[in-house]
């Protein structure tokens, strides 16, 4: 009833001891589409579901690189994630450039939230409106952060975040037991079946899905559009086989590989893969 | 005529300091050279416009004051032992003679410095703000040897940059990963890692020892004989040196442990030493 009188600006208090404004900015992140985030002992992945403005345009990017051993899913206004994105890349090399090392990923974590609190305490600022799923890995092992416009962060074993994301996170929470023995593979698998559980209609297609992975020996590759059709193909066949990333990994092992996506190379090495006929064990019907 | 050079060039623009190749420098003369109240220190002719009388009260190192001399690292099979005196020199005197000149940065990092001592203790601060950084973040991570090496070449080599240096040779030594790091940062900013790493004196005098006899995996009793080797040398030898020193070790499993200040047998009764000119040639 007195929301219409305290939400006018950010530095205004309602009786009830709330900032509807900071409120309002966590709606914004509802509003986005839905990304997920699971982790397991060795890797930490992402899947975001993209959408597009219509028919005519593409799909709009959900994640980010931001190092090698750190990529961010953002839900909500994507301007300010891609804001939120400069600077994180910004400070991370920074950091390589004086102390010739990765920077720990719960510390630049902290310095988003410290930002994002100060914009919760400004009578000339707005909070951010966007949500970040944050995913790296650091001496201290792999590490899957939230983190809100209000200035909380939290560490998670796996999260949802965005619209519709209560029915992925009842997926997740539901198989939770087996994510940190999991391989890369089945922890792809699973957060490509939470993705699907938030959505409405249609269904999870290569164009419209965008993963994630990294891990210790595995720097931060983003899976989109070809390199993510195995896993597609696999969600609606539901069967076994070696896939992508697991082959992505084995190479970067050898040689350490930078960048996003081995898009041709991808495909030969999945086919190779399928050739071999080998993979780990089948999964257990969801 | 010739032609008489300006009193202000336009092409140095104002306040900025001429050639002063025309004014004998410090590294000629012993002494600062002294200033003249017609005579620009940069070589202009005189009552020209003087950037020293400016009156910016910005002043540059030029020279070091309180100076430690030679520190000398080792990596041995469980970790690094960094060896130095304790002596503060004013010049040549042996003014401060228990100054510790090594630094406990973390549980697997020390630093040992030689040169300016004043601009040690600087550097110290600088590693206790970081160290106590990551105190307060909580998180278990520490900055390992290898960080705070690139850290120290960073900041050495950006006072450098602007003509102010820290005076200091610094060594840095620890342990990380299970594996031992040693390595040297110089005042202008060069630096290296090595499985022996020594400053001043040292270079000349401990280093062949170090070639000849360190190894990756040599054992503690080893190392710590041919320190104590190194350490004699480097105090016959060096006339800033006192018999008074200290020996950092960093294991993996005991971490960081400064030795209180010890002093080594010397021998000065050698038979040559008693009447040196005795032997020369052509003496009597």
């Amino acid at each position: 009833m007195f929301r219409n009188q305290y939400d006018t600006d950010v530095t205004t208090w309602s009786p009830q001891g709330r900032l509807f404004q900071v409120e309002y900015a966590m709606e914004a992140v509802k509003q986005g589409s839905c990304a997920v985030g699971l982790k397991s002992d060795t890797h930490v992945v992402l899947a975001t579901l993209k959408r597009s403005q219509s028919e005519l345009s593409s799909f709009q990017r959900k994640v980010f690189k931001i190092d090698d051993h750190m990529g961010i899913a953002i839900a909500g206004l994507t301007g300010d994630g891609r804001s939120l994105c400069k600077y994180m890349r910004n400070e991370c090399i920074n950091h390589r450039y004086v102390y010739e090392s990765s920077m720990p990923v719960g510390r630049l974590v902290r310095q988003i939230a410290d930002k994002s609190q100060v914009c919760t305490q400004r009578s000339w600022k707005r909070p951010y409106g966007v949500g970040l799923l944050v995913a790296g890995v650091d001496s201290q092992g792999p590490h899957l952060f939230s983190s809100c416009p209000s200035g909380n962060y939290y560490e998670y074993k796996a999260i949802a975040i965005g619209a519709r994301s209560q029915a992925a996170k009842t997926y997740l929470e539901k198989h939770l037991e087996s994510f940190p023995s999991a391989t890369l593979d089945e922890l792809v698998r699973h957060g490509l079946r939470a993705l699907q559980s938030s959505l409405s209609e249609g269904e999870l297609t290569e164009a419209n899905s965008s993963v994630a992975v990294v891990g210790k020996d595995l720097s931060f590759t983003i899976l989109e559009d070809e390199a993510v059709q195995p896993y597609i193909t696999a969600l609606k066949e539901d069967e076994p086989m070696q896939t992508e990333a697991a082959v992505v990994e084995e190479e970067q092992r050898e040689a350490p590989v930078e960048g996003q996506v081995a898009e041709d190379g991808g495909q030969a090495a999945y086919e190779a893969a399928l050739r071999e006929g080998e993979g780990p064990a089948p999964m257990e019907a969801d | 005529m010739l032609p008489r050079p300006t009193t202000h060039s336009k092409a140095l623009g104002p306040g900025v300091a001429g050639p002063e190749l025309a004014v004998a420098i410090s590294a000629v003369l012993d002494r600062p050279p002294k200033p003249v109240s017609h005579l620009p220190l940069s070589g202009a002719q005189p009552c020209a416009v003087d950037p020293a009388a400016l009156c910016d009260p910005r002043q540059h190192t030029k020279y070091p004051y309180v100076t430690g001399t030679s520190v000398m690292a080792i990596k041995y099979k469980d970790g690094v032992l960094v060896g130095c005196d304790t002596l503060g020199a004013y010049g040549t005197t042996k003014r401060y003679k228990s100054t510790q000149r090594i630094y406990h940065v973390n549980s697997k990092c020390v630093v040992a410095a030689g040169g300016e001592i004043s601009d040690f203790q600087y550097i110290s601060n600088l590693l206790d703000e970081l160290t106590t950084d990551d105190y307060r973040f909580d998180d278990g991570i520490e900055l390992s040897p290898q960080e705070v090496h690139s850290y120290l070449c960073r900041v050495m080599y950006n006072r450098r940059n602007k003509f102010d240096p820290l005076w200091n040779s610094l060594v840095v030594g620890g342990v990380q990963g299970g594996q031992p790091f040693l390595g040297m940062v110089g005042m202008i900013g060069t630096h290296y890692t090595d499985s022996h790493v020594t400053t001043g004196f040292a270079n000349q005098l401990a280093r062949p020892l170090f070639r000849e006899r360190q190894r990756d995996d040599m054992s503690e009793e080893d190392a710590l004989q041919l320190m104590y080797d190194a350490l004699k040398v480097c105090y016959y030898r060096d006339k800033v040196s006192i018999n008074k020193f200290q020996i950092a070790k960093v294991t993996k499993d005991d971490g960081v442990s400064i030795s209180e200040p010890f002093a080594l047998d010397m021998r000065w009764d050698y038979k040559m030493f008693a009447q040196p000119t005795k032997w020369a040639v052509g003496a009597w």
